[in-house]
This record gives C-alpha cells, sequence and structure tokens, in this order.
C-alpha cells in the first residue's frame, strides 16, 4: 500500500490562507483566554497542582445528585462539585483557606460529607492537597523549562541546519503550544500535571515533525544548483517527498491515542484529547507553519551562507 | 562484531535478554496515580527565615531520618522516602490498603521538641477571671450561652470534693443558677463580668503548676486557648499545654492542662542522643539523655537554679512528660520513670526524645493519596487501551508495509522490551506523566521506521537494486533521525533538570525511550532487514 506517492501539493502557495486560519484560531483562543480573565480570575481553569487547594474525589455506592452533595457540603457555600465519568463519583475542589492547613481542608470535606449522607455510602478514590507555594513553583518550572527548550533547540538547529530553520522550528512549535492553551481556555480543560506533560509531549511531537520536513529541505538544499532554484518550489517539494510519512506517522500516533480515549478512562481523558489535538496542530503547523516560516525568513532575510554549504555526509551504524 | 549478521543478532538478543531479566526480576513500578498508595511533601516551617539555608538542609536530613525510622516501624514495601533540593521531603507509600489515614499520622506527626519550666499556678489563677472576660468580649455572651457555658461562679471544689474527700459543701450548684438567669436576658447581660465559661471548666491539679480538665471538656477549653484575645490575658511569658496523656480519676477521665513558661530554655535540636534503660539498683525505668556541648552548658546553668522544679518537656505543643529537677544536669542526665513504669514508655519517651531533636517545624506543602480502586481503574483501562493501541500499530504497520511491516513490528517489540527493561532496571517509577513520555518515545520509534522505510521505497522509485537501496535507505533517513531525536533529547533533559516528580518521570521515560527508539530503528530493525536479505539474491524484489 501507498498513500500520497507523488504528490505535488502546492502547500507554500497555500500559506496565506494558513496564516489566516492559524490566526484566527489562535485568536479564538486568545479571546477564551481573556474571557477566561474576566469570568474567573484567571486564563485558564487551574487545577489545584497550580493555585494550590485541595481535591477530594469520592465514588458513591449508587448514583447521586450533584445537589444532594452540595447541600451536604454547605449548600450556597459549597466548593465546586464536578462529576467525574459515571453519575456514581464526583471531584470536589476547594480553595485555599487561609487559617487552616491544606489537609485539614480535605479532612473536613470528608468528614462533611460522611456526617451527611454516611461514612458507608462512598470512597474517597483521591485526594489532593497542594499548598500555594509548591503551585507557584510549578508554574514558574513549567515556564522556565519551555523556554530554555526554546532556547537550546534553536540552538541545536542554528548549529546543525541554518539559524532561520531553528528560528521557524521555534515559531512553529510556538504557534502549537498557542492553539494548545487556547483550546485547553476554550473549553475549560482543567489544567494539572498530566495536562502540563501532554503540553511538553505535542512539544516534542511538533518539533519531531518539523525536523523530517527540515531535513529534506536541508538535503535538497545541498543538492547541485539548489540555491539557484525558486526556494518555494524546493520547500513544497520537500513537503511532498515527506508526505507519505507524515501521514502515516501522525495516523499510527492518533489511532494509539484514539484506543486511549476510547478506552483509556477518564483518568487520562482530559490528557489524550489534549494530546489528539496537539498531534493534530503539531502535523499542520510543520506543513503549513513551520515551512512557510522559513520562506518568509529568507524573503526577507536572505539565504544565509551560500558559500558555506556544508557537504551531506550519509553516515552509517 | 556489529559488523556480521551474526554478530548484530547475537547482539540484539543478548540486550533483549538482558532488558527481559530486569523487567521480570525487578518488575516496573507504577506510580502512586496508577497503583494507589501516598504521597507527602514536607518543608520546614520557617516562615520568618530565621535559620540559615544550611541549617534548614541540615534540618531536612533529619527529617528524612526520623520518617524513615518511623515508616520502618509501620512496616510499608519499599517506601520512597527522599531528600529533593535543598529543604524538602518526598514521602511515597505506594499500594497501601485502607491504612492511609495512619501512614498519614505518622508521616506528618511533628517531632518539635521544647525543655520548658513548670510555674505553680499561682499568677494564672490571678488572671483568670480576666481570660473570661475576655471570652465573654470576645465571643458575645449569646454564643456563650449557646455553647452551654455560661456559667457563674466556680465549681473547681468539685474535684477538690472527689479527690480529697468533701471538705466544702458550700460552692452553690452553679450551673442551676445559670440557667435560671437565660428567661431574664437583662439581667444576663448585667452579669456578664461574673461569667466565668473558661475558668469553671479547671479543676485544681494535683500536681503543682497544673489543672485537670474533664475529658468533655477539653474541646471547649481547647477553642478559647485558641483566641487571641485568651492567650494576650495570660500573665506575661506564660502559656498553657496540654498534656498527652488521659488520666483517670474516680470513673472519669481528666487532661492535664500545664502552666509553663513561655520560652523554652532548651530545644530538641541541642539533644544529641536518648536512650531507654532500667536502673538495676532501684529497678526502675529510666532514659539517658545526652545533650551537645553547648546545650549541656545551657542545661547546667539552667537546672542549679531550678532544683525542685518541674521540667516539662513538649513535644508539638504537647507535654509529654514532666520529671522533676533533682540535682544540677551537665551534658548527660537521665530522667527516672518510677518504679512501676514499664520500660516500653522509657523507649517511647527516648523514641519522642530523638525524634524530637529537630529545631523547627515541618509543614506539609503537598499531599496526595490515590484510593487502591482508582488505581486499579486506571490499570485496568490503561491496559486494554495500551494493547488495542499496540494492536494498531501493528495492523497499520503490517498493512502499509507488508515483510518490512513485519520486521518494524519485532523491531519494536525489541524496543518496548528494551524500555521497560531499562525502566525497571534504573528503578524508574511510571506514572500518567510516564505514559505520555512513552508514548512519544513509541511514536518516535514508528516514525523512524517509517522514515527509513519510505526512504527505501523511493530509492527503488529510482531504480536501486533492492540491496542497495536498503542500505541508501537507511543511510539517508539517519540524519532526520538523529537530529529528531536529539533535539527531543535536549528537551526532555531541560525538563528532568527543572521539573519536579511528575514532570520529572516524563522526561526520564522519554529520554530512554528516544535512546533505545534510536537503537532499535537503526540497529534492530536494520539487523532484522539483513536477515531478511540473506536469505535473498541482490536482485531479488522486497516486500515494502
Amino acid at each position: 500500500m501507498r498513500l500520497f506517492k507523488d504528490a505535488k501539493y502546492r502547500f507554500i502557495e497555500a500559506r496565506k490562507k494558513a496564516y489566516v486560519l492559524s490566526a484566527a484560531v489562535v485568536l479564538v483562543g486568545v479571546g477564551a483566554m481573556v474571557i477566561n480573565f474576566a469570568a474567573i480570575g484567571s486564563w485558564q481553569v487551574y487545577g489545584v497542582d497550580f493555585t494550590g487547594g485541595s481535591l477530594i474525589q469520592v465514588r458513591f455506592d449508587a448514583p447521586m445528585d450533584v445537589a444532594v452533595l452540595r447541600a451536604a457540603l454547605g449548600g450556597a457555600q459549597a466548593p465546586p462539585i464536578t462529576e467525574f465519568g459515571e453519575d456514581n463519583e464526583f471531584v470536589i475542589r476547594a480553595p485555599i483557606a487561609e487559617d487552616r492547613s491544606i489537609t485539614e481542608v480535605a479532612d473536613e470535606i470528608e468528614s462533611d460529607l460522611a456526617a451527611a449522607l454516611g461514612a458507608e455510602a462512598f470512597d474517597v478514590v483521591r485526594t489532593e492537597a497542594v499548598g500555594a507555594k509548591v503551585g507557584e513553583e510549578l508554574q514558574l518550572q513549567a515556564l522556565y523549562a519551555v523556554l530554555f527548550s526554546f532556547v537550546l533547540t534553536l540552538m541545536y538547529l542554528a548549529m546543525r541546519f541554518e539559524l532561520r530553520f531553528g528560528l521557524a522550528a521555534v515559531i512553529a512549535t510556538l504557534h502549537d503550544i498557542l492553539i494548545t492553551l487556547g483550546f485547553l481556555a476554550a473549553f475549560r480543560v482543567e489544567v494539572a500535571l498530566p495536562t502540563v506533560a501532554a503540553i511538553l509531549t505535542i512539544l516534542g511531537y511538533s518539533l519531531n515533525d518539523t525536523i523530517v520536513v527540515f531535513d529534506r529541505i536541508r538535503e535538497n538544499l545541498h543538492k547541485k544548483g539548489a540555491r539557484k532554484r525558486d526556494q518555494i518550489e524546493l520547500v513544497n517539494e520537500s513537503i511532498n517527498e515527506t508526505l507519505p510519512r507524515t501521514i502515516l506517522t501522525s495516523g499510527t500516533t492518533l489511532a494509539v491515542l484514539m484506543a486511549l480515549l476510547i478506552l483509556g478512562g477518564a483518568v487520562i481523558r482530559d490528557f489524550t484529547v489534549v494530546l489528539i489535538l496537539g498531534i493534530i496542530v503539531g502535523t499542520y503547523s510543520s506543513i503549513f507553519v513551520a515551512s512557510p516560516a522559513l520562506i518568509e525568513i529568507q524573503k526577507k532575510w536572505g539565504l544565509g551562507k551560500t558559500g558555506e554549504k556544508k557537504k551531506h555526509q550519509p553516515a552509517t551504524v | 562484531m556489529f559488523k556480521t549478521l551474526r554478530g548484530r543478532l547475537i547482539t540484539v538478543l543478548i540486550v533483549t535478554l538482558i532488558a527481559g531479566w530486569q523487567l521480570i526480576n525487578k518488575g516496573l513500578k507504577l506510580g502512586l496515580d496508577l497503583q494507589g498508595g501516598m504521597h507527602i511533601v514536607l518543608e520546614v516551617d520557617d516562615p520568618e527565615g530565621t535559620m540559615t539555608a544550611e541549617a534548614r538542609s541540615d534540618m531536612i536530613d533529619q527529617v528524612v531520618r526520623i520518617i524513615r525510622f518511623r515508616i520502618d516501624e509501620f512496616g510499608v514495601n519499599e517506601p520512597l522516602i527522599q531528600k529533593v533540593g535543598a529543604e524538602r521531603v518526598i514521602v511515597e507509600l505506594a499500594g497501601l490498603q485502607g491504612d492511609e489515614d495512619r501512614a498519614k499520622e505518622i508521616v506528618q506527626r511533628n517531632a518539635y521538641l521544647e525543655f520548658k519550666l513548670v510555674l505553680p499556678t499561682t499568677d494564672m489563677d490571678n488572671a483568670l477571671s480576666r481570660i473570661d472576660r475576655s471570652i465573654v468580649a470576645n465571643l458575645g455572651i449569646d454564643s456563650i450561652r449557646a455553647m452551654g457555658r455560661d456559667v457563674v461562679g466556680n465549681d473547681q471544689q468539685a474535684l477538690q470534693d472527689l479527690l480529697f474527700g468533701g471538705r466544702d459543701t458550700t460552692s452553690a450548684d452553679a450551673e442551676a443558677d445559670s440557667t435560671g438567669a437565660t428567661s431574664e436576658e437583662a439581667e444576663a447581660d448585667s452579669r456578664a463580668d461574673d461569667l466565668r465559661p473558661f475558668s469553671s471548666l479547671l479543676n485544681v491539679g494535683d500536681i503543682l503548676g497544673t489543672y485537670l480538665v474533664a475529658i468533655e471538656d477539653v474541646p471547649t477549653a481547647e477553642y478559647f486557648l485558641s483566641l487571641a484575645d485568651v492567650q494576650r490575658a495570660f500573665p506575661r511569658d506564660q502559656v498553657m499545654q496540654w498534656a498527652e496523656d488521659i488520666e483517670a480519676r474516680g470513673a472519669r477521665n481528666y487532661k492535664y492542662l500545664y502552666v509553663l513558661e513561655e520560652d523554652p530554655f532548651l530545644t530538641g535540636d541541642l539533644l544529641e542522643n536518648a536512650t531507654a534503660g532500667r536502673d538495676p539498683q532501684f529497678n526502675q525505668s529510666q532514659v539517658q539523655f545526652e545533650l551537645s556541648r553547648a546545650g549541656g552548658r545551657q542545661f547546667s546553668q539552667f537546672t542549679a537554679q531550678h532544683v525542685g522544679d518541674y521540667l516539662a518537656i513538649v513535644l508539638d505543643g504537647q507535654v509529654m512528660s514532666a520529671p522533676v529537677i533533682r540535682d544540677r544536669i551537665g551534658a548527660r542526665g537521665q530522667i527516672e520513670m518510677g518504679s512501676g513504669t514499664p520500660l516500653e514508655e522509657a523507649a517511647d519517651l527516648a523514641l519522642v526524645l530523638r525524634a524530637g531533636a529537630l529545631p523547627a517545624r515541618i509543614a506539609v506543602i503537598e499531599e496526595r493519596t490515590v484510593g487502591p480502586s482508582l488505581g486499579q481503574d486506571s490499570i485496568d483501562q490503561g491496559q486494554v487501551a495500551g494493547i488495542v493501541g499496540m494492536i494498531m500499530v501493528v495492523l497499520i504497520m503490517i498493512a502499509y508495509y507488508r515483510m518490512a511491516g513485519v520486521l518494524a513490528v519485532s523491531a519494536l517489540g525489541v524496543y518496548s522490551i528494551l524500555v521497560l527493561g531499562s525502566l525497571a532496571g534504573i528503578g524508574a517509577t511510571l506514572t500518567v506523566p510516564g505514559i505520555a513520555g512513552l508514548i512519544l518515545s513509541i511514536g518516535m520509534a514508528v516514525d523512524a521506521n517509517v522514515l527509513i522505510f519510505e526512504r527505501i521505497r523511493e530509492e527503488l522509485d529510482h531504480g536501486r537494486a533492492p540491496r542497495t537501496a536498503v542500505d541508501e535507505g537507511f543511510g539517508h533517513a539517519l540524519s532526520a533521525i538523529v537530529d529528531a531525536n536529539i533535539t527531543t533529547l535536549i528537551t526532555a533533559l531541560i525538563l528532568y533538570q527543572f521539573g519536579s516528580g511528575p514532570v520529572r518521570g516524563f522526561a526520564w521515560t522519554l529520554s530512554i525511550g528516544i535512546i533505545m527508539s534510536f537503537f532499535s530503528a537503526l540497529f534492530v530493525t536494520r539487523s532484522f532487514f539483513l536477515l531478511y536479505l540473506s536469505g535473498k539474491k541482490t536482485t531479488d524484489p522486497i516486500s515494502i
């Protein structure tokens, strides 16, 4: 079987449309973040991992009404309760209370529930209590990690390819992360630790995808007379040559993720959704963002040092 | 030996066997999010920043030892007790089955030891009416009435009667008086100054510097004592602290409430060691303790001035014991427990002293527990999803690449054993973020194979002979695979550097996954390809 053999799509020519599409999606995402900021006071729905606070997940033996649960926890003053997967399982989130320790808050929720509904009626399947400081640190760590990996990736690609390749790859990755964050904001997916892992995975995948296309561009650039050719044509050719690989790899990864989504259960559902989105966006961006970015950079600043072409050396193992 | 086909296959076999053996032998540890258990992060509680960074770090080392000691007593399999950075301890207890509460208590139990002087209650007695008034002013007469503490007068006498026989029967039943007053609130207001919400809970203690409080009144008294205004109403430099033990007097249970000097004259950090023993001469249980040089000087000076006074050993705000000071004590001393005391009690006190040798409190800054049922669900569902996902990869690869797909799938099988075996070998823990890392690296392993096969197909399209096409395909795909893997490896290493806990788990699995995928695609797949080609003539077509 062979898909997209000898494809000759004119991807780069469609870049203006892609820019509009990307800009629109990013804008919707940023808009969602702004709306979130106005409505709930933060760009994203951060989980207790980030904000600090207490989370307690309870599973009842029989289906349970959220209203009953809410009443048991103080009616209007009850902390936010969300259903988790089934109608007998709930997640209760309590913010940090100034006068009590994080663990006391969780214990209190448990004892309130036991008092109102009976200790036998439910099991506590998960509790999380995170201090405010830990949450802040996590946000900073995630930010530093992403920024630092951008810098080093840029340096590595500048060394192995050319500086413009590094810049274009970072732009594409940034694009993917922005869209993912926008998606999280728009659907108010809770941002917790696994979500961070998912975003980092997207970062890795997107880079991988971009580098495969760039590798082909680099190779074609090393061919005789390549620098004198129409660069748009050369990039198009490279994308088309790698297209079968792009489709097959993305398709296989998506197939695995769909299995996780459908069969993996509620614990990893959010996580899988973010990954699926990221794979789609990452594949799109390596073709429609990274490669055009390369062209744009070149149009603005030229091709770079054409004299110093490194001879491509096929290595062996 | 890597050059010949046989050498290659033997290498693959040996590496796979080693990894498989690691996996079977050590097994893969599952994280708390997958198998249930408890994760706690502790930190030195030093809000004013009075300790040096070095002191905090030293203290954390001590905390690690103390918690390890306690957990060993508790008997959890393979607990993880680890210092992270300079100032934190992570405690992970995996696979607890319903023992979370006890384990939590054991880990979180603070161990802040102070030695304080027990003071006679004289000053405190005089301050009691001031304390009562501040409670009334603070809470309002209505809420005090609601608590049933709108008591006039003092019923201390009741205990005196109980302990020493009736001496005085003139003390009126104060509660009867007050219930009469509820109907006349105006009168009650005017008598606000006469209310004794707190002091009426106190009975004269039979040890110097103590009160006795009936066990059912302890929560109320504790609540009153927690009010800031009440603490301000205490005599200067004096505090009240509860004893740990419950005392039986007749049919009722009581707790001692000690009056202590506010500032400890010695804290646990100056204590070096404590051991329990038995004095053979008097057959008494005793605890011998050793202080540091500085502690010894301090202690000796202090005890010389206070012979005959009582010394409260306070652990985390609770009085554990209050022996009398018999003589001046230097760097070495002993606490005699009385002849009736069993040795275990002395051993407990020694443990308290040893464990309490911390200069400050520790605070829980993060706690996660996952019940075993949730963990089990995750495993079950994750396994099914993982197997189905794997089957899909196998089907796609074989449908698309035929024989080459079979070779790739075999190489991916080897890859899986290598990754899981390495994770088992280094004792890594598999968590949900770790699975994300695995998925990414499996994706990259598949990708590497796809890159190679597409290249081989292109070379075949260019009319190269199959064997040459295979060589060229591997050669041309190499640069893309190398660059993609190294960039991702860079990201993984940065994550490891910046991240903590779960992010590190992700970084670990990803790094190992990438290294193994590199090996798997370029060495294992190639070896299998060579095996496949070895039976063919150079010009025979290949199935790809």
